[in-house]
Order: C-alpha cells, then structure tokens, then sequence
C-alpha cells in the first residue's frame, strides 16, 4: 500500500485546496494519469500519477481546502507489480512529476527560506496607541487578500487611483495579488501592459503628472532594474527640479527578496537600492494588517512610493482591522515583540525570522525586542533609539547583502544616536555576499537563518 | 578552402569630415507640393510612403503649394516669425552670455527655431508638451517670460526652479511645458502616460513629445511606440531629425538604413517625414497629427528633418568632427529667412519691417537682460534661497530632512 501525498506544485506552496477528484476508488492507474487537481497560491494544476496501482482509498475528499504539502491524500494499492510498489513506497515522497526533479528537491528544501515558523499572531497591544483601536475587529486575511483589499478600498474611494503592470488583468496578476479587480473596475482601471518595466513605468510616471494616481505592480521587483531610471531619475526628482511645480503620486510595488529556487537574477532585496534615493519613500511590511494599512498609506501619499512585497509572505495569513478607515502611518516602526534585553530590527519576511528567534532566546534567558520597522525610508529612528536605550543592544536583519546594506545604516545610527547607551557593537544579520545560487544546499546557506539571528543576539549579549 | 571574404567590420561614417567640400545635391528632397496629404482618418497602413517623401509647402520663390498648405493668417505667420526670431536673438545673448561666465551652460536651436515654434502655434495652448533641451521656442511661442528663462540661466535669487535645475532644463506647469530630462528620452513613454491619462479622464487635452534622432535609440522611444500603438494615445511623438547626436551623425543612430519617421510603420502608427525648415510644412503636419490625436484615432510619428546649424551647447566645437561651412551648404535652407521670404512675397512684409522687427527684439532682449542681471549673475553674491534646498524632496518636508537643514544652520 502506498500513500499519495499533497505534492507541492510549486516551489512556494506550503498548502493548497483539493478541488477535483478525476480518479474514484477503485480505478486502476497508470504512472502519468491525472488523478485530481489542485488549486494552489498562484494557478490551478493536475496532479499526476507516479505509481501503478489501483486507487484503494480517497483520503481527502474533494473540495477541502487548506491541505498541507505531503498530508496524505489517498492511497493506492500496487499489487499488479510488487517489485516496483516496494521500491516506490521507500522512495521520497512523490512530487507532481516524476521527471521533476528540480521540484521534488524543492519540497524538502524549500523550506529553508520558508523557514519562519507560523509567525506568532502580533497582539493588538503592541500596536502604536493610534492603530490599536482598530483591532478590536478583525478578520484573518493573507497578505496578498490584504493588498488586494487596500487597492480595492482606494479605487472604489478616488477613480483617478487604477492598476497596471504586466499580468495584472485577465491573470489576477502573476501571484493573484490583483484577484478580481478587473471584475470589479474594468480594463481601463486594471490595465494589462506590453512587456516592458521601462516602458510601463514611465508610462506611470507620465500618468502621474498628469493628476492619476497610477499603482505600477512588477511581477518582481527583480524586473524593475530596466524601470530603475523612471523610478529615480524622474518619479522621485521631478517635484524638486521642476521648483515644485509637478509632483509624482505613484506607487510602484511588487514582490522584493528571495523566493525559493529562482536563482541569483529574481532573488534580490532592493530595499537599500531604494532607500538611497531622496524623494522615495520605502516600504516593507511584514503582517497583513500592514500591508493593507501601509499600502493605503501609499496610494494616499503625494509622493512617489516604493513598496516592497514578499513572494513568500503571500498566503501567510493575520488579523486585519476590518475598518477600511485603518491606515499605518509611513515613517513608523512597530514593536513586534516587546522585550527588554537586545533589540532586534527586521523588515518584510525577516521579521517572522526575528520573532522566531526571539522564542528561542526566551528559552535561553534573552528577552528580545523586535522591532518591525515597516517603513525603510523615512526610518523610525525614534522607535529604534528608544529601545536600544533600554537594551542596551541591537542586531540588524536583513534578507540583502551586506555592503552599504540596512543594516550599514543601523550601525550608522547607531554611531550617530545611541553610541554611548551601546553595551555592544551593533551586529548584523543578512544574506552572505555572492549572487543567490540556485541550489538547495547553496541557496539555504546563503540566505540569513533563524540561528543567525540567535548568534548574533547572543554575541552581543556575551552570551 | 572557403570561397566567401572574412568578415569585416562596418563602422558608419559621415560623408564630410573637416576639410572636406560638403556637398549634399543627392541629398533625396522633394519638391515643394508634391507630397500627397492624406484624409486624417486613414489607415497608417495606406500612407507608407509619407514615411519616406519629405512633406514641403515653401518653394524656392518662397510660395506655400501643395496640399499641406495651411493657408495661414498673416498674423499667425507674423507670430511664428517673431517667436522665431525672438528664440534666436535670445539664443545669442545667452549664448554670448556663457562666454562672458555669466552661466555655465547653454544650448542654442539656431536652424530648428520652426520645429519648436509652428508646433507651438498649431498646437492648442492648454496641450501638454515633453520637449527635449532644444525646444525653448516652445516657451517663447507660449509667451513664457523670457526674464524667467534668464533668471534661472543666471541661476540667481528669482530662478523659478529654485537652483535646482541645469540653465536651460525649463520647467513650466503653466506653460504645459514639462521638466526637461537630462536621461534622453525617458519624457517619450511619460507622455505616452500623460496622453492615456487624458483620454481616461474625458478630457480634450492633446501631448506632444520629442526626441532627437540620437536618441532614437533608447529603449523609452520604442517603449513609446508600443504603448502608444497598443492603446491608440492621444499624442504626437516627434523625432527631431538635426543631423546630429554631438559629434555622432545620424547615421549611428541608424538613420542610414531608414528614415525615421519609418520607424512608425512596424509599429502600425503613421509616420510623416516633413522639411522642419519649412514652418507651413511643420504647422500642417503637426495639425494633421494634432486633429488626428483630438478624433481618438492615436498617435502620429512626426520626423522634422531639419539640421543643427550650431555646435551642440557651449561645451561643443563643431569643427572638429564636421566642414565649418557644412551648416550654410545644407539644402534646406533657414527656417526664419523662409518665412520672411514666403511673406514678402505674399506682400505683407517688408525688408524694412524685418529689419525694424529684428532691431526691436535685440532691444527687447538686452533690456530683459539687464533686469536679469540685476537678480545676479552665475558666480556673483545673489543666489538662490538656500532656506528652499530641502524643500519640495517631499510633498511636505519630513523630521530627517527639517533635521538636516538645522543642522546647516538655515
């Protein structure tokens, strides 16, 4: 007898829905038959079989949603050839494709990116005075729901407000962030693009000028190296060199960071990139809450917004304030976890990282502050000043490479704020300095981990 | 053994290099008039070969022929050769100016002066324009204050834009005149952008763009192109054809192989080639384009083949890659001895009247000089506020940057 597992059908996928049985009990199959499909975080796929065998049991009936990778779904049994059961049955658990072995490497590594635990629910509490009123209501929401949910809200609020990028239309986007706007708007307000970053963006930019208030999503931030000059050179700098005369409201934003096994072109954090440019502001949120409020913020804003998603925080769900008038202010950090004897600082994903390792260090003695610091430029360096001044330490977390990183910058701050209430040098968490490679094994150790965070918090605890 | 040449490298080259005799009478012109002018609503697949005649109204006699006669007013006409003049005077004080280190920069249109001018005049005032360096009569022709282009040019106390821009990168909301970029040619997809923001608004607002031949090349005009195509933009997209790139012709920008108004063609938008020496010619084309535009039937390509009679800006010697005398053999002759040549004959202008006019406007802009010149010069003791340096990164001014400036003490 042999267990079909829930494949991950992509490199992403932690869970998915069972949508459709094609196989019943007591089918015969063959290796290659589609027995069911399943819906994951971005398309929906035909599951396909390995084995040969006759389908003895269905364990998860149709239409169940929620069903974790490698959770048991049926079972077959492969009498008709014993040999080749035997031999499937310890073999590693069945990927979609038994040509796929890219993928199938994927499953049981993927997760070390993914690594951060299902992230502690942050409480109401912990929230600045003038957010926490509104998690007196909530609803559990994904990130992608969350971002979806704020531009819905702010187009329905001001129609000069529309979304455009590649995908983002007819395809709800590449990672289904845009899911249901063209229902919703139309294809003049949810516009589907030519292939071009470059192209699009000034296109944005040019619409912004003339008073609409263009959301620009890249499928990654990754492909916005061709809009980099349309970003910079002219959404960011043109209310200063036109004497003030033409501003730029735009909002440029898609997924920023690793994913897993996309390699060194689509794995980049650009959050230092961006937060060096005068007339930017950077964003980075790491709860859903956050997201929806920051991105509202954004839309809101009259300047030019760079907003950085991440691919792999997409499905994680949180609490949402319900309230469509919640808004996270831009420019304030928010304590994730108060603690009292080192501050750690975190954006994006590496804030489930920092509170993950702030678990561990509890056990060790170590009562850690994480500070999620939600908005990269302008930094809160108020919120990071006063809790260095009661810890006395801090670690820096970031997924990007280290030279002239966030991290150079909290160091920087640190030197120039709260040198003299420092117990220990600053130190610093992020992703070691070559190109991402591909790998599993590489890609793991390349990328910053929840024990470094614990290292480095103990270093500069002389622990 | 194989029996084909080895490969060799080609590398294109100008025809007249310093020293050499320029002579350009294989130059393919059209005669004035004899280009076809299609109904506005045609299908850009009909008129191909717009892409490669060259659209003339001013014969050698100086009369307007031909179907893309505008038939003009004479006080439009009057207004364009002022305005035409009027650049070019003030491009010479300004020039002149550099050289005496009252600025440090600056770039003169002498020859292109009709491109920026009957654009201006053809199209409607409130239409949206993303000029390149070398369009101020665009501004002129819009009345902006000559004393303001000084002031900034100067960069003195009453520069508008506040010390933050290059001399010559103007900027006027009010003027529809959009903030010149120094990165060539990224204002060809904004417009693009602006242009779709107008129709989505319902609003009547026509853009225009330009671009130099040399700049033809970058990604943002293609990207234009596309987009435009795609979503049928209400916009004009000119290629300002002057000849020159600096000291690179218009060959390595591939102008060999093609024209560059046939750069539309595989885009399915139409593409004119018209003489932009010749203001009838570029005052019609633009106004085809412009009733093509304000009908939603999309964007036209416009190549204005002109020539750069200067040297690109200040920091430019033209002889050292091109025949001195290159710019007075070139066919197409001045725009503004054209105009006054066509209204002579038409009998409403007089040499005298010319001459009157051009004293008067050298008057005009030596006193608008001096009253610049009062606000400060480059170098001298009246700047700009330094209070406004943080101003305007942001809507509002954020704690970081009110920080910083306390920190200068200002």
């Amino acid at each position: 007898m042999t267990d079909i597992l829930m494949p991950a059908l992509s490199p992403t996928m932690t869970e998915g829905k069972l949508s459709k049985w094609l196989k019943k009990e007591g089918d015969t199959i063959t290796a290659g038959d589609v027995i069911a499909e399943i819906e994951t975080d971005k398309a929906t796929m035909e599951v396909e079989a390995v084995d040969e065998g006759t389908l003895t049991k269905i364990l998860v009936a149709e239409g169940t949603e929620g069903v974790a990778v490698n959770t048991p779904i049926a079972q077959l049994n492969g009498a008709a050839n014993g040999a080749a059961n035997g031999k499937a049955a310890a073999a590693p658990p069945p990927a979609a494709k038994s040509d796929d072995a890219p993928k199938a490497d994927a499953k049981s590594e993927a997760k070390a990116p993914a690594a951060a635990p299902v992230p502690p629910k942050p409480e109401a509490k912990s929230f600045p005075a003038e957010e926490a009123k509104f998690y007196e209501t909530t609803a559990s929401k994904t990130v992608r729901e969350a971002l979806r949910d704020a531009m819905a809200e702010e187009m329905r609020r001001d129609e000069t407000v529309f979304l455009m990028g590649e995908e983002v239309a007819e395809y709800n986007g590449a990672y289904k962030v845009s899911q249901g706007l063209l229902d919703e708007f139309g294809a003049e307000r949810v516009i589907d693009t030519p292939i071009t970053e470059q192209g699009f963006a000034g296109l944005g930019v040019g619409a912004a000028f003339n008073g609409l208030k263009p959301i620009v999503e890249f499928m990654t931030w990754n492909f916005a190296m061709q809009a980099i000059d349309q970003i910079v050179n002219s959404a960011a700098k043109t209310q200063y060199m036109s004497g003030g005369q033409m501003g730029c409201s735009i909002v440029f934003r898609g997924p920023n960071g690793v994913a897993s096994r996309v390699g060194a072109q689509h794995s980049q954090d650009y959050a230092s990139w961006y937060a060096h440019v005068p007339g930017l502001y950077v964003l980075a949120p790491y709860t859903a809450a956050d997201a929806k409020g920051l991105l509202k913020a954004a839309i809101r804003d009259p300047n030019p917004v760079v907003f950085l998603e991440h691919e792999l925080m997409y499905g994680t769900a949180f609490d949402v304030p319900v309230d469509e008038n919640f808004i996270v202010p831009i420019g304030k950090a928010r304590i994730a976890r108060p603690g009292k004897d080192v501050t750690i600082t975190a954006y994006s994903r590496m804030v489930g990282l920092a509170l993950a390792a702030a678990e561990q260090l509890a056990k060790d003695g170590i009562d850690a502050e994480v500070i999620d610091l939600r908005t990269i430029r302008p930094l809160d360096v108020e919120t990071i000043t006063n809790s260095v001044k009661k810890t006395n330490r801090l670690v820096s977390c970031e997924e990007g490479w280290p030279f002239a990183g966030i991290g150079s910058e909290m160091a920087a701050i640190a030197m120039e704020n709260f040198f003299d209430d420092l117990d220990a040098p600053v130190a610093r968490v992020y992703g070691v300095d070559v190109p991402l490679p591909y790998a599993a094994n590489l890609e793991k150790l390349a990328l910053p981990q929840v024990e470094h965070i614990v290292e480095a918090a103990k270093k500069v605890s002389y622990r | 053994m194989k029996n084909t040449p080895a490969l060799s490298l080609y590398i294109p080259e100008p025809k007249y290099r310093p020293g050499d005799t320029p002579d350009f009478s294989d130059l393919n012109v059209s005669a004035a008039g004899v280009v076809r002018r299609p109904d506005v609503a045609v299908n850009s697949s009909e008129i191909h070969d717009l892409a490669f005649t060259l659209i003339r109204v001013l014969d050698d006699k100086g009369d307007a022929v031909g179907p893309w006669d505008p038939k003009l007013d004479v006080d439009t006409l009057k207004r364009g050769l002022r305005a035409m003049l009027l650049t070019r005077i003030f491009d010479d004080r300004m020039f002149r100016a550099q050289r005496q280190g009252k600025t440090s920069f600056y770039m003169k249109s002498l020859g292109e002066e009709a491109v920026a001018v009957a654009q201006a005049l053809a199209l409607d005032r409130d239409d949206m324009c993303f000029p390149t360096y070398r369009q101020q009569g665009l501004l002129i022709a819009r009345d902006y204050p000559l004393v303001m282009m000084m002031n900034q040019i100067y960069s003195n106390e009453q520069d508008p834009l506040k010390g933050r821009q290059l001399p010559i990168m103007y900027s006027s909301k009010e003027h529809g005149f959009f903030s010149i970029s120094g990165n060539l040619g990224t204002q060809f997809s904004q417009a693009v952008g602006w242009a779709m923001a107008s129709a989505y608004k319902g609003d009547d607002r026509i853009c225009a763009a330009w671009i130099g031949d040399g700049s033809t090349a970058e990604g943002d005009f293609h990207h234009a192109l596309t987009f435009g195509s795609v979503y049928r933009a209400p916009v004009l997209l000119n290629v300002v054809n002057n000849q020159w790139a600096i000291s690179s012709y218009q060959g390595i920008a591939g102008g060999d192989r093609s024209t560059f108004a046939s750069r539309a063609i595989g885009y399915g938008i139409p593409g004119l080639r018209v003489d932009g020496n010749d203001f009838l010619a570029v005052y019609a084309a633009t106004q085809w384009a412009a009733d093509r535009a304000r009908m939603n039937l999309g964007p036209t390509v416009l190549e204005l083949f002109t020539y750069r009679a200067e040297g690109h800006s200040t920091s430019d010697d033209p002889t050292q890659y091109r025949p001195a005398d290159e710019p007075g053999a070139w066919p197409l002759g001045d725009p503004v001895n054209r105009l006054t040549k066509h209204l002579i004959a038409r009998g409403v202008w007089s040499d005298d009247e010319h001459k009157a006019l051009v004293d008067e406007l050298t008057e005009y802009v030596k006193a608008v000089g001096k009253e610049a010149e009062k606000n400060g010069t480059l170098g001298n003791s009246k700047l700009p506020s330094v209070k406004t340096m943080f101003e305007d990164v942001y809507k509002e001014v954020p704690p970081h940057l009110r920080k910083q400036r306390q920190e200068l003490g200002v």
